[in-house]
């Protein structure tokens, strides 16, 4: 590699960091103001450029035509976004943190069945910038134009943000509300009229982002997940709120992936190692450096404790006696489901299924309830549990053996990922844990002597005795109910006490003399353990495991259980796993569409249930016990 | 506590299970439509199209097919639950499908622990058929190592030194860059080839790669990316002239399902794998397309091939059995030969593998859309190793 390469690799980078910065500007400004986790950024992105490509078959070709496109698609998301935020997330805000989340999903599962409904499954490949079509000569080597165009793109929208945010009315607004959203409502701004601008406005920012990439990549459907992951690493990165950081933090991420690809190839051990393979997570190994260092992000400052967002939680108390009784019915009929082997075996199945989300829901609850700590990575336990049985088993561990070890696995992972991600908090820790996550993903995806890589590790079943599927659902059974009433007996235990207490007032519980991290640390590794049993359980009941066991997917999963139970309940975790589950199941049967109509029944759910379901049922019934 | 009642009706509804039809042969199908929709939307309309004319031909065994299509959401967790729906709440005959090669594999292994019929329409793992392969599994596409080793011959004859492979960081274009490698060096001992770029699926770093890639100056390049990843790479390498002077060698590039998205900025001269819908003049085939165009007023697309082979592939096998029974069944598919839009095929006894083939040629641009010209059918069963050393990889049943 010589001179001009590298500058043309910088070059290149700068290009790519500005596309980047766009998207995640727009996620920065609407976190930074109301606070909400948008998973749906990405499927804004995604419509901007359907949009975009959409608008240049309807006008004339010419450079009028291309440009209208981008700019009237943007818009067009913008107006669309302003209106989510008013029928929908506005009715939120009220939830406890982390609510939105949940319907921001739900709306992805929508929009993206809605682009195929409208624009059906091919890619769509729009037209190339008229008048860049072509490339410049930079050292003797072609250039593309159009890059040269996107470098100086992301600059000027920092600039004109920073003007809007630092010289105008409702820039001096955002940035007030961002430090204190409750002061300035207490003095009399409209927050209503705020909130939906700058939602309207990071999405603007987000579609523009889409649309802009016309010329580079065809509009398709995976785009939107392909997307949030690393627009969030960036805003992370940067620090949230920041916008200067968001810029900084861009070209940073394509600078490494710039440098992975130029690179070549590299000795690890003696054994030949493509940089290139590193591009699978170099953001995520960029955030981990980057949290572990500065836990703030590069231009963060501490986040700002939002006051009253929702009630403070309830202690938990001890049941009374007829729901005790109640339990103990329902045990038995749990108990029950295993005679249904013989006349209706899909329901034994299912039923096995349900209870593995909800042991690993449970785990997940235990973090992000009592704990107070915000967990987008728990698949990573979960997989690690799989992994560690399935590895157990293939070197002749005896299934049982291999099971009861493999949530040490996950407990080792819990206690070196722990370690570092206690020592944040709030969407940090969140991010973080999704980065250790991804670093473990991508090591299990790519080790295929090890793991089978992509293709994952097949025929792990259980002995013969557990073979039948009304045996193995016993065990889960049992699994479920140690691992769940585990947890429970420990949020009762004085353990329990001191979590929520941390949780409830980091300082105060430290004045008292309770060791925060430390306590944090274990409540890590007890939900990492449970998770990872779970994880074992699912390895058998599956015979396969692949990498999805600990991807994104599954730890969004379980953040959707979670929350479409309730956070504050402790029965949350299995009315929102088995809830899930079901619906996934049945509703994939109903249509073609079944993400959408998902998506719409969560939505639906989130509205009727705005504590969670078993939060809104519990508010229902125990309400006149306590009165 | 009121969850666990909720618990207690949800288990309510699910044990409702529908009656058992007797004048259908019930096939279950599994696929990832939602994860893969462009691949897999004509591969449903083609199976669709292939079940019509077998029920309207009068079915097979004097009952109508009938088939139970599952998403599996593009994962193997749901896949094998949804093949554990289909067989022990439809009680279906057989399975058939998947389309990504994890999702296939936990079917095969689901297959041999539930001694379940199963005909893998359309992941490419080699895998499926060879390593991981089992008596109750069989795959009807040409696999990856067969459709890099359509390709070798021709690289080869192309007499370029310095190679470079480009391919999506999975299994499917892993084992494709080192089937490929490992084929042109036995052809061709002074092939040297540089770094790889292994870039991630569906998120390819276009402008990065295409400049490392004309940095490293090869005389040839072997492509493996599709889909989105193919669209990027194609556009960044034109507008960056890494194309200019080069040869380019590339799996799957002449399906329509891939070539059609560029539209008139198609790759031309390059050498690929394909399916030339607009020029097969076989007789099988023109049927087939007929039939399609008629039904759906579309063109064809390769997964539209794939979809309408398996079903004629299932009906044929069951009549060849007389009977829907595990066991006959695999007697049955062991030798079995089927008319496909491709010519006939044969499911091999040894390894379970059909020998459909797949057509290469070259690409070149026809007014607004990229096409195959000088394309040949290259039958499978050339394609693949010897029998020995199959038997090495295939593990005893």
């Amino acid at each position: 590699m010589n001179a001009s390469s590298i500058v043309l690799q910088l070059l290149t980078g700068l290009a790519s960091a500005s596309a980047l910065f766009l998207v995640a500007s727009g996620l920065s400004l609407i976190f930074g103001v109301t606070r909400i986790v948008n998973f749906a950024h990405g499927s804004f992105y995604m419509l901007g450029l359907y949009g975009a490509v959409a608008l240049t078959t309807v006008f004339a070709a010419g450079p009028l035509g291309f440009w209208a496109a981008v700019l009237l698609a943007a818009v067009a998301v913008a107006a669309l976004g302003a209106l989510v935020e008013m029928l929908l997330l506005r009715r939120l805000y009220g939830a406890p943190e982390l609510y939105q989340l949940l319907a921001t999903f739900a709306l992805v599962l929508v929009v993206r069945d809605a682009a195929l409904w409208a624009w059906g499954p091919e890619d769509l490949l729009g037209p190339k910038a008229p008048g860049m079509r072509g490339a410049i000569d930079v050292f003797g080597q072609p250039f593309p134009s159009y890059d040269v165009f996107s470098i100086f793109v992301g600059p000027a929208v920092l600039g004109l943000l920073r003007l809007l945010l630092k010289r105008t009315r409702w820039g001096l607004l955002v940035r007030a509300a961002t430090q204190d959203r409750e002061m300035v409502g207490a003095l009399g701004v409209n927050q209503r009229w705020l909130f939906t601008s700058v939602f309207a406005l990071g999405t603007f920012l987000a579609a523009l982002g889409g649309a802009l990439q016309m010329p580079h990549e065809p509009a398709n459907l995976n785009l939107d997940l392909a997307l949030i992951g690393e627009a969030f690493v960036v805003v992370v990165v940067g620090g949230m709120g920041s916008i200067g950081g968001a810029f900084v933090a861009a070209i940073v991420v394509a600078m490494v992936k710039a440098f992975c690809i130029a690179a070549g190839t590299i000795d690890v051990f003696g054994a030949p190692f493509p940089l290139s393979k590193l591009t699978l997570v170099a953001e995520f190994l960029v955030m981990a450096v980057v949290l572990v260092w500065r836990p703030q992000g590069l231009f963060g400052t501490p986040q700002a404790v939002v006051r009253a967002s929702a009630a403070v939680e309830a202690p938990l108390r001890p049941l009374a006696a007829r729901w005790r009784i109640a339990g103990l019915v329902a045990l038995a009929a749990l108990a029950a489901v295993a005679l249904l082997g013989r006349s209706s075996p899909y329901a034994v199945v299912l039923m096995i299924d349900v209870l593995i989300a909800v042991l690993f829901a449970a785990s997940l609850h235990f973090l992000i309830g009592p704990s107070g700590m915000h967990s987008f990575g728990h698949a990573a336990y979960f997989g690690l549990g799989a992994y560690g049985a399935a590895l157990f088993f293939r070197i002749g561990a005896p299934m049982e053996a291999s099971l009861f070890l493999a949530p040490l696995v996950a407990a080792l992972g819990a206690f070196v990922f722990g370690w570092f991600c206690v020592r944040l908090s709030g969407v940090y820790l969140a991010m973080l844990t999704l980065a250790f996550a991804q670093i473990v993903w991508s090591v299990v995806f790519q080790w295929d002597a090890v793991t089978g890589g992509s293709n994952g590790l097949v025929g792990i079943w259980p002995s013969a005795w557990l073979a039948p599927k009304p045996a193995y659902y016993l065990l889960v059974l049992a699994c479920t109910l140690a691992g769940a009433g585990l947890l429970v007996r420990v949020l009762h235990a004085p353990m329990g006490l001191a979590l929520r207490g941390s949780r409830d007032s980091p300082l105060r519980a430290a004045a008292i003399g309770i060791a925060v991290p430390r306590l944090q640390w274990i409540a890590f590794v007890v939900a990492g353990t449970v998770a990872g049993l779970a994880g074992a359980l699912f390895a058998f009941a599956k015979g396969t495991i692949s990498p999805e066991t600990l991807g994104v997917g599954r730890s969004v999963d379980g953040l959707v259980m979670v929350l479409l139970g309730g956070v504050h309940a402790v029965s949350g975790p299995w009315v929102g796993a088995a809830l899930f589950v079901w619906l996934q199941d049945t509703v994939a049967r109903q249509t073609d569409y079944w993400r959408a109509l998902l998506g719409i029944v969560m939505l639906a759910l989130i509205l009727v249930f705005p504590l969670g379901v078993a939060g809104g049922l519990k508010r229902l019934f125990v309400r006149e016990e306590t009165a | 506590m009121l969850n666990r009642f909720a618990l207690l009706a949800l288990v309510g509804i699910v044990v409702a299970a529908p009656a058992h039809a007797q004048d259908t042969i019930k096939i279950g199908e599994i696929n990832s439509y939602k994860a893969q929709p462009a691949f897999l939307d004509p591969y449903k309309k083609g199976w669709e199209l292939a079940v019509e004319e077998v029920n309207a031909a009068g079915g097979v065994l004097g009952k109508k097919l009938q088939v139970v299509s599952r998403d599996d959401n593009g994962n193997p967790g749901d896949a094998v639950r949804v093949a554990e729906e289909l067989v022990s709440r439809e009680n279906v005959a057989l399975i058939c499908g998947t389309f990504l090669s994890n999702t296939g594999l936990a079917v095969t292994d689901f297959a041999k622990q539930k001694k379940v019929f199963f005909l893998a329409a359309e992941p490419l793992t080699d895998k499926i058929t060879w390593q991981n392969g089992n008596r109750y599994t069989f795959r009807l596409r040409p696999n990856t190592y067969m459709q890099a080793a359509m390709l070798v011959p021709e690289a080869a004859k192309l007499k370029k030194k310095r190679w470079v492979v480009v391919y999506p960081n999975y299994e499917y274009g892993q084992s494709a860059a080192a089937t490929f490698k490992a084929m042109l060096k036995k052809l061709q001992p002074d092939v040297e080839f540089l770094p790889d770029q292994a870039t991630p699926l569906g998120r390819i770093e276009a402008g990065a790669v295409v400049q490392a890639l004309a940095d490293a100056k090869p005389d040839a390049i072997f492509n493996v990316l599709f889909g989105a990843d193919l669209s990027k790479f194609v556009r960044e390498g034109n507008t960056r002239k890494l194309f200019e002077g080069r040869d380019v060698v590339s799996l799957l590039t002449g399906e329509p399902e891939y070539i059609e998205p560029l539209k008139d900025e198609a790759p031309v001269g390059w050498i690929v794998t394909g399916y030339p819908y607009y020029g097969i003049q076989t007789d099988e085939h023109k049927k087939f397309f007929l039939a399609y165009f008629r039904k759906y007023n579309e063109y064809p697309k390769l997964g539209s091939v794939v979809g309408y082979s398996t079903i004629w592939s299932i009906a044929e096998g069951i009549k060849k059995a007389k009977s829907t029974d595990t066991e006959k069944l695999i007697a049955a598919f062991s030798g079995l030969q089927v008319t496909t839009p491709f010519g006939k095929v044969t499911y091999r006894a040894l390894d379970h593998q059909s020998t459909m083939g797949a057509y290469l040629g070259r690409t070149k641009l026809e007014g607004q859309k990229g096409v195959m010209t000088d394309y040949v059918y290259i039958d499978g069963a050339k394609v693949l190793p010897s029998d020995d050393e199959v038997k090495k990889l295939r593990a005893i049943d």
